[in-house]
């Protein structure tokens, strides 16, 4: 076991697969001599040479669908998107071409889509997004947003090694923020699979990504006036573990939905979607939702933090679902 | 002329990689090994130096006097340069004393290109778009630091209200368009802003940026066809200074410059020292003039070399010393008072002064700034739409 944080993860199995399996190679824009401009993969030029850890163009569609050519061929490619904001200039490559891939020519496209999202980084508009969603909406495309730096070498593992394109949204906040302990050697977190990062018997939250940690946090201080919250951590956003979602709502009978993604239409409008159908029997309460504003993220704090998902925001909501 | 030459392997060049293979070590030691001897990036410093080298020589014209400015136009141009590099030394410092939000990307070195061009734009008629590091085409077209400095600091009075940050300001009383960060995303609504002026019989131009990275994405290539074929009034400049965040130009593009992309629009290009803001400026007014009297758009690449990181959190590392050695002796500043100098347009007595009350405006426009309040929350909810968002409608 090592101590890592959460781009410690990530970087710890990029390299592992890097190493293990000769086809995977990584691209996108300053991934070489400067390692990323988060430094994800620093060190992996001299380790794998240019071939393999490959500096693009600037050009995100012309990235996105030289990846999808190569994977065509046979190689796994990681692409990493600079900030997750700017998947956008490349949406018709991933929705229309990488999504159908399989579909319309019965071969295999295992791209990795690495997207450093979310909001709290004094970003602004387009430096702070969480656009999981518009993915999530389309066929073809798995999904994943880890929350811990276990679960994010877990998933990069398991999203490269997957043979279907896999988009893996890594949240900023969390990258030096928190650290656990990893194990050094192999291991993957199965894509489709949730986890209860936290067992209680009043209240659940269900969210995903760095919402977990505000749960988690609003949780303990729901404790100490002995309301009693369980966190489920999605993990995979497409597909999503639904024996998860109906086990907790099961023995709580009332559900929080929390991301930090703008509310309407988010992922947690699925997620609503799919207890008030087949779980309406084991509700107590209904399903709320605890989101980000409709609104772009803003770039002044003052205005980023009304905006923004907080703790505080996760639990006055509990406090609602404790008291219908 | 320099001919392209092939820097990198495309990464098809993996194709030595037998796709089935599932791990076997035998042909991997030894392209590893290769790979090391190739020292990629010392490899890339090298091809960059000498793709440079041979730009040179075609913008290596003295500093002279140019076409339509008077006396007055020349000590304007230089106190503009003067002002946008002290802004600038300020931001850096108010970014160390942690009271900016967010990154810092500074033009140092580069400012001649943003005040040339700012300045060969009519104000109140054409409209500009700038990009990150254009802070001083904001000052050139006659946006106060005071706004600059408030958009910085996250503040009320910032032209976006703390909104959007950085260098992203409009500016709707100058027809400032704010830049989002994906880049080129902002040349085809130049493009649509010249056209849709042109649709009303108003005898503007519009006129923006690219970086020699942005350069490579597909909306500079739609933007410039389309501005090509309907003969917009528009202006479109190449800061070509060298380096996308750490990607060098031998990484970006094939061709020698990015002006030979102008003959396959059918437009002309023209090549300039982006380190002389008087060639800059007469490079700039002759294209917005040919657009203002229904020549149609140019392509303009102005070369430089950007003096310190990408933004104030990056060491520059990747950059050759060699390189910034080189480029520092073209420091348009000391250029540009050598020929007022010269000329006798501004002599030392009178830059001194003319210095000093700049230095003293900009710390009365920090401290105004430094005043203005953060933003109200009240209004954020609805404040995605003109149709509801009533306070900010009625400023
Ligand atoms: C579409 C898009 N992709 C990636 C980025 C991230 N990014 C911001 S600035 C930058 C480098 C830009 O280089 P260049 O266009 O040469 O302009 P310079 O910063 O050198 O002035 C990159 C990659 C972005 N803003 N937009």
């Amino acid at each position: 076991m090592a101590v890592m944080t959460y781009i410690e993860g990530i970087s710890a199995g990029l390299r592992e697969e890097m190493r293990r399996d000769p086809r995977v190679y990584i691209m996108g824009e300053d991934v070489g001599i400067y390692g990323g401009a988060f430094k994800v993969t620093k060190g992996f030029l001299d380790e794998f040479g240019p071939d393999r850890v490959y500096d693009t163009p600037l050009a995100e569609s012309a990235i996105m669908g030289v990846g999808i050519g190569c994977a065509l061929t046979g190689l796994r490619p990681v692409i990493e998107f600079q900030f997750a904001d700017f998947i956008t200039s490349a949406f018709n490559q991933v929705v229309n071409n990488l999504g159908t891939m399989y579909y319309r020519s019965n071969m295999p496209c295992p791209v990795t889509i690495r997207c450093p999202s979310g909001a709290n980084v004094h970003g602004g508009p387009f430096h702070s997004q969480n656009p999981e969603t518009w993915f999530v909406h389309t066929p073809g495309l798995k999904v994943v947003a880890p929350s811990t730096p276990y679960d994010a070498k877990g998933l990069i593992v398991a999203a490269i090694q997957d043979d279907d394109p896999v988009l893996y949204f890594e949240h900023k906040f969390l990258y030096r923020r928190i650290k656990e302990d990893v194990p050094e050697e192999s291991f993957i977190v199965p894509i489709g699979k949730a986890d209860l990062k936290r067992e209680g018997s009043d209240l659940s939250v269900v969210c995903y990504g760095a919402a977990v940690h505000l749960a988690l946090e609003a949780a303990d201080k729901l404790q100490q006036e002995g309301i009693s919250v369980e966190v489920l951590d999605m993990r995979s956003l497409y597909p999503y573990d639904k024996e998860a979602i109906a086990r907790t709502v099961k023995k709580t009978g009332r559900v929080l939905i929390a991301h930090e993604d703008f509310l309407t239409a988010g992922c947690g409008a699925e997620f609503a979607a799919f207890i008030g159908q087949e779980c309406f029997e084991m509700l107590d309460a209904p399903v709320i939702r605890a989101a980000s504003m409709d609104v772009p993220f803003p770039f002044s704090s003052v205005l980023e933090e009304h905006m923004v998902l907080t703790t505080a925001k996760v639990e006055s909501a509990l406090r609602k679902l404790a008291q219908f | 002329m320099a001919t392209a030459t092939k820097t990198k392997p495309a990464p098809a060049a993996a194709s030595r990689i037998k796709p089935e293979s599932n791990g076997g070590t035998d042909w991997r030691a030894e392209v590893l090994e290769q790979e090391k001897k190739r020292v990629p990036s010392l490899v890339l410093q090298q091809q960059h130096l000498e793709k440079m080298d041979s730009l040179l020589p075609e913008l290596d014209i003295p500093v002279r006097e140019y076409g339509d400015l008077k006396r007055d136009g020349y000590v304007e141009l230089y106190r503009l340069l003067f002002l946008i590099r002290e802004v600038e030394a300020r931001l850096t410092r108010l970014y160390r004393q942690g009271k900016i939000v967010g990154g810092v990307y500074l033009s140092k070195g580069t400012e001649a290109i943003a005040i040339g061009s700012g300045f060969s734009l009519k104000r109140g008629t054409d409209w500009l778009f700038p990009m990150h590091r254009d802070l001083g085409a904001h000052l050139a077209f006659g946006q106060r630091p005071f706004k600059l400095y408030a958009q910085y600091m996250g503040r009320a009075e910032g032209p976006t209200k703390g909104r959007d940050g950085n260098t992203h300001m409009s500016d709707r009383h100058l027809q400032i368009i704010g830049m989002i960060s994906h880049l080129g995303s902002m040349i085809p609504v130049a493009v649509g802003a010249a056209i849709g002026s042109r649709l009303q019989g108003k005898n503007a131009v519009a006129l923006t940026y690219i970086g020699d990275g942005g350069a490579s994405i597909g909306d500079f290539h739609e933007g410039l066809n389309y501005a090509a074929v309907a003969n917009a009034p528009f202006v479109l400049i190449v800061e070509n200074n060298q380096y996308a965040y750490s990607t060098p130009i031998i990484a970006q593009y094939g061709a020698a410059r990015i002006i030979d992309r102008a003959p396959g629009y059918g437009i002309p290009g023209e090549i300039v020292d982006g380190n002389n803001v008087f060639a800059v400026y007469e490079t700039c007014k002759a294209a917005v003039d040919r657009a203002r009297n229904g020549g149609g758009p140019t392509l303009i690449e102005a070369v430089t070399m950007r003096m310190r990181g990408h933004s104030e959190h990056d060491d520059h590392f990747y950059v050759p010393k060699e390189l910034l050695a080189k480029w520092a002796e073209r420091d348009p500043l000391p250029r540009a008072q050598r020929f007022l100098e010269e000329t006798g347009y501004l002599k030392e007595k009178a830059r001194l002064e003319l210095e000093a009350k700049t230095v003293e405006y900009i710390e009365a426009e920090i401290a105004l700034a430094e005043q203005s309040p953060v933003p109200s929350t009240d209004d954020l909810e609805e404040s995605a739409f003109y149709s509801t968002h009533k306070k900010w409608r009625t400023d």
